[in-house]
């Protein structure tokens, strides 16, 4: 079923990176103009994040006196993260030879890579701003990471297995079958990809007022090409949080290996969802509040406890 | 039995003893050269160093080769101390051997001249604890046992004292000698249950036994009791955050890294060698324990405020899940579904090697930043990455490790736990298949939570800015000391990139123990570490690892290529606020603050909050755990109530004292008489 080195594979594995480099900024360009139309403003065209990261690249870096080569470094390390995760998430084929080195929990563990070495950085340089932002980074991140891990854990309970590829065949191949475990673990995917993505009910990612920020306090001291590596990075982990939540709640359409050529369909596919998805995102983001710090916490509990609901409804119901 | 003068025909077993042999004369050599530091500390440690890294190669052959057995004419004239070198005593011979070679080089550099105990008695009770906990896992009858367990304890107890001027250090060194002891109590009693009333202590005479289910299950209790205490299984942990910090950083590392891990040993070998058969229960109580244990452990390490306390906490969790993937093992064992049972103890035995070599390296480099700076409060470090560079990123690999990321070691044993729970559905007992996802989400929530006390460690000490002027001037550690903690360094690393290399060692281990393994299956793969199938789950930790650092690379020379690479200092931004002071920096209290306030009911909290109106405000939080309050302040109590009355019989005359003697003989000739 899997192959470790084919051809097909080699190409789908190529084209879904460069895909999702390409496309994760527009994703947040089209969410950005969703919101901005839901909310009566005049949205700022499509193509802003592309706008803004070449912009970024052109400036020169301005970093603190005393920050140490970990400040520096952090940028590269945390977009290499999103991109190995956005590479090993089935999108447009399940036939990804990097699917095989990481599976869903590796997948867990590298966002909580990512999230460690954010903090530390945020940490370096010993403003408040950034202690205070590292620290609460890392309050959503306990929360959310066993949350997210107990949502694959629904997935691949049924699927017997943690590879998102087999992860993502079982489930394209249910006919007619109803999971009301995957009803609850979405509900708390939902929840966590809300929190994780620093998006509305936790965290504003238009706001820069200091007392409401996470996201934004964490990355304070960054600027020029390390800022702009930090906010494609960002939006590579909002894509790669879309596609996980495809792959895992809608996963029809996706080629696989023994059918190469339907990657041309999937691709069409792809984009719709993903356009329905970035803009019940804006809805969801419009529709609710912003919550204080440590309303956070039971938020996330929340999802935390609807996805060992779903663990539990499984064993029950449907083995 | 003469002695073979051929060396090629020595067994590995003699060669074994030969090395433990060689730290006891290293550890004497010491008392020869009781104040000659030079010699004790860039001589006598290396060489114990040496001894360590052949004493697990040893371990390494051992556990290709059958069981060795030997009969030493040492010991009671009719209890001969037998020996017997395994596949289990061979692993843990491995980890003792490679731990105690990282950090005795460590320790060369370490001891300074005038500091507690004389230099040449620390390295012989230091060799003697090496010697002993060898001696632990060589042991083939319960009296071996006994005495080398005991000399363990003891050994450990003067290192922990060694600096014994200090009251609070006399202090943890009784609480942790009074908790060790209580705990051989119930390792003894295990014994006598096991032997069956045979009078026979050979642990070969307690693998032939069959016991009744009850009386298996007491030695289960007495067994969990006995080395859950050595362990740090709640509720007798208490010990282990007043030791930890008392006792000089190598001492903690061997102590955190090994010695716990040989009541693990013990409890493996009782459970799943000397007992026969295995109820599924004990699994479930194992798991149970564990698991709150793990939770316990890691919510009170991610509230201190001293680097050690926070690293004996954090020891405590990395016990608790230890002890839950046994309990697994255990209920598959029951279950006998073999391929699982091996699976879950493959997880625990990697986690024992990997919570081996990093915890040792984050003790060490504790000591390095205390050599350093004077200092173990977290509060009063900070920005020690500038000063320090080689410590603080051999400190940010343990720390990768103890957070449980990928591509680390530690994030191997995690994901082989997380595997095994993900097998459970397949259990012929629909409660433990209810249990097992909670269980599992707990053990996730653990992880993570590590993550938050190792951003905690690393950020509050080495990054940031100085919060205390003096810290400008901290040196980074010297040669030996870098030697040391290089070694530890290499074993995580490679220990997290090779895990399909190191699953074949541990393969003999959970084949003699539950009889089934995981080496053929994950040696099929290649590259990637897959359990069973490739469809059902595989991680490639070098694909990963090479996955990451390619997107880095490429990123790093794109945006050199295509835009530029000019970067300007300048003073940081911090939103334009120019009164930023090193004070202003969250402190080791600040970051756990969310912690204290959402695990609010697990702490037993005094706060003092500074008014308004305050000419010298004070704001002050003693955080203590609840089983000081509920259980052992009361057991403290009584013993002194039982005390005094006992003491109602010390009158000091001796009139009364001849009352008694004279109401004894009274008392004893009654009942004589009928």
């Amino acid at each position: 079923m899997i192959q470790m080195l084919g051809w097909t594979g080699a190409i789908s594995q190529l084209l879904e990176i460069v895909l999702a480099l390409a496309l994760a900024p527009l994703l947040t360009g089209w969410v950005n103009q969703c919101r901005a139309w839901l909310q009566n403003k005049s949205a700022p065209p499509l193509l802003q994040p592309y706008y803004l990261l070449h912009k970024l690249f052109n400036k020169e870096s301005v970093v603190a006196e005393h920050a140490s080569p970990l400040f520096r470094a952090t940028p590269y390390i945390v977009f290499g993260c999103m991109a190995l995760a956005c590479s090993i998430i089935p999108t447009l084929s399940t036939d990804l030879p990097l699917t095989l080195a990481a599976d869903a929990i590796a997948l867990v563990g590298l966002f909580a890579l990512a999230r460690v070495f954010i903090s530390l950085a945020a940490m370096d340089i010993g403003t408040s701003f950034g202690t205070l932002g590292a620290r609460r980074e890392m309050l959503i991140g306990f929360l959310a990471e066993p949350a997210l891990l107990m949502v694959f854990f629904c997935a691949s309970l049924i699927s017997q297995s943690t590879s998102l590829a087999t992860i993502v065949e079982t489930l394209a191949h249910r006919e007619l079958a109803i999971y009301p475990s995957l009803a609850f673990a979405g509900v708390a995917f939902i929840i966590v990809s809300l929190a994780e993505n620093a998006r509305v009910p936790v965290d504003n990612p238009a706001t820069h007022l200091e007392l409401t920020m996470i996201h934004e306090a964490l990355i304070l001291e960054y600027s020029g090409r390390h800022l702009a590596l930090i906010e494609w990075a960002a939006s590579l982990k909002l894509f790669a949080y879309s596609c996980a939540g495809l792959a895992l709640f809608v996963p029809w359409g996706v080629a696989e290996a023994q059918a190469p050529l339907e990657m041309l369909l999937a691709l069409p596919e792809l984009l719709l969802k993903l356009a329905v998805g970035g803009a019940a995102l804006a809805v969801l983001e419009t529709l609710s509040a912003k919550m204080r710090i440590f309303r956070v916490p039971e938020f996330l509990a929340t999802a935390f406890l609807l996805a060992v609901i779903g663990l539990l409804v499984h064993i029950l119901l449907e083995s | 039995m003469g002695i073979e003068t051929d060396f090629t025909r020595w067994l590995l077993l003699d060669w074994a003893m030969v090395l433990v042999m060689a730290w006891l004369l290293i550890g004497g050599a010491g008392v020869w050269a009781l104040r000659r530091f030079e010699l004790v500390s860039h001589v006598l440690f290396p060489l114990g160093g040496a001894v360590g890294a052949v004493l697990s190669g040893v371990g390494v052959a051992a556990l290709f080769t059958p069981p060795q057995v030997a009969v030493l004419a040492i010991g009671l004239p009719t209890l001969p101390f037998h020996l017997r070198l395994d596949a289990l005593s061979a692993y843990f011979l491995m980890v003792i051997g490679a731990t105690a070679a990282g950090v005795s080089a460590f320790a060369a550099g370490y001891f300074r001249h005038g500091e507690g105990t004389p230099p040449g008695l620390m390295c012989l009770q230091y060799h003697v604890f090496l010697a002993s906990m060898a001696g632990v896992v060589l042991a083939d009858d319960a009296y071996a046992f006994m005495v080398m367990w005991e000399t363990m304890a003891l050994s450990s107890f003067f290192l922990v004292t060694s600096n014994h001027r200090v009251a609070e250090i006399r202090r943890a060194g009784y609480l942790y000698l009074l908790v060790a002891h209580v705990g051989a109590i119930g390792i003894l009693m295990c014994f006598g249950v096991l032997q069956a009333n045979t009078g026979d202590y050979s642990f070969a005479n307690m693998r032939a036994q069959q016991l009744s289910p009850f009386w298996a299950s007491v030695a289960f209790g007495l067994a969990l009791f006995g080395f859950g205490a050595k362990a740090g299984l709640l509720p007798l942990h208490i010990w282990l955050p007043e030791a930890h910090p008392a006792a000089p950083s190598p001492v903690s590392a061997l102590m955190s890294a090994v010695m716990l891990k040989i009541a693990i040993y013990g409890l493996l070998r009782v459970l799943l060698d000397l007992q026969s058969v295995q109820l599924w229960w004990w699994g479930v109580v194992l798991l149970a324990f564990g698991l709150a244990t793990a939770l316990f452990g890691v919510v009170f390490a991610a509230v201190q405020s001293d680097m050690k306390r926070l690293l004996a906490y954090s020891s405590i969790e990395n016990i608790g899940l230890l002890a839950a993937g046994i309990g697994l093992a255990v209920v598959f064992a029951a279950y006998s579904m073999k391929a699982l049972a091996a699976l879950a103890l493959t997880a625990s035995l990697v986690h024992v090697a990997s919570h081996a070599l990093f915890k040792s390296l984050l003790f060490l480099s504790t000591g390095s930043v205390l050599h350093a700076t004077g200092e173990r409060n977290l509060g009063k470090l900070g920005g020690l990455m500038r000063t320090m560079p080689w410590v603080a990123w051999a400190t940010l690999v343990g720390v990768i490790a103890s957070a449980g990321l990928p591509p680390s070691s530690g994030f191997v044993a995690e994901w082989l736990l997380l595997q095994s729970f993900l097998f459970t559905p397949g259990l012929p007992n629909p409660f433990l298949n209810m249990l097992i996802p909670v269980a599992a989400a707990l053990i996730a929530l653990v992880a993570a939570l590590a993550g938050y006390t190792m951003v905690k460690f690393f950020g509050i000490i080495f990054l940031g800015r100085p919060r205390e002027p003096r810290l400008a001037q901290a040196h980074d550690a010297n040669t030996w000391q870098r030697g040391g903690m290089a070694w530890l360094l290499l074993g995580n690393v490679l220990l997290g990139l090779l895990p399909i290399q190191f699953i074949q060692l541990v393969d003999p281990v959970t084949r003699q123990l539950v009889g089934d393994g995981l080496g053929p299956t994950v040696a099929a793969h290649g590259w990637l570490l897959a359990p069973t199938t490739i469809e059902r789950a595989s991680y490639g930790p070098v694909i990963f690892l090479v996955g990451v650092a390619a997107s880095f690379g490429l990123a790093f020379a794109l945006v050199r290529w295509l835009y530029h690479g000019r970067i300007r200092r300048a003073a940081p931004w911090d939103c334009g606020f120019p009164w930023q002071t090193a004070r202003m920096q969250d402190t080791a209290e600040g970051f756990g603050q969310p912690i204290r306030q959402i695990f609010e009911p697990f702490f037993h909290m005094q706060r003092e909050l500074p008014s308004p109106f305050d000419t010298k405000p004070r704001y002050k939080v003693v955080v203590e755990d609840h089983f000081w309050a509920v259980l052992y302040w009361p057991i403290v109590d009584a013993v002194f109530r039982v005390a005094r009355l006992i003491g109602l019989l010390q009158q000091g005359r001796i009139a009364v004292y001849l009352l008694f003697s004279f109401v004894t003989l009274i008392a004893l000739l009654v009942v004589v008489q009928q």
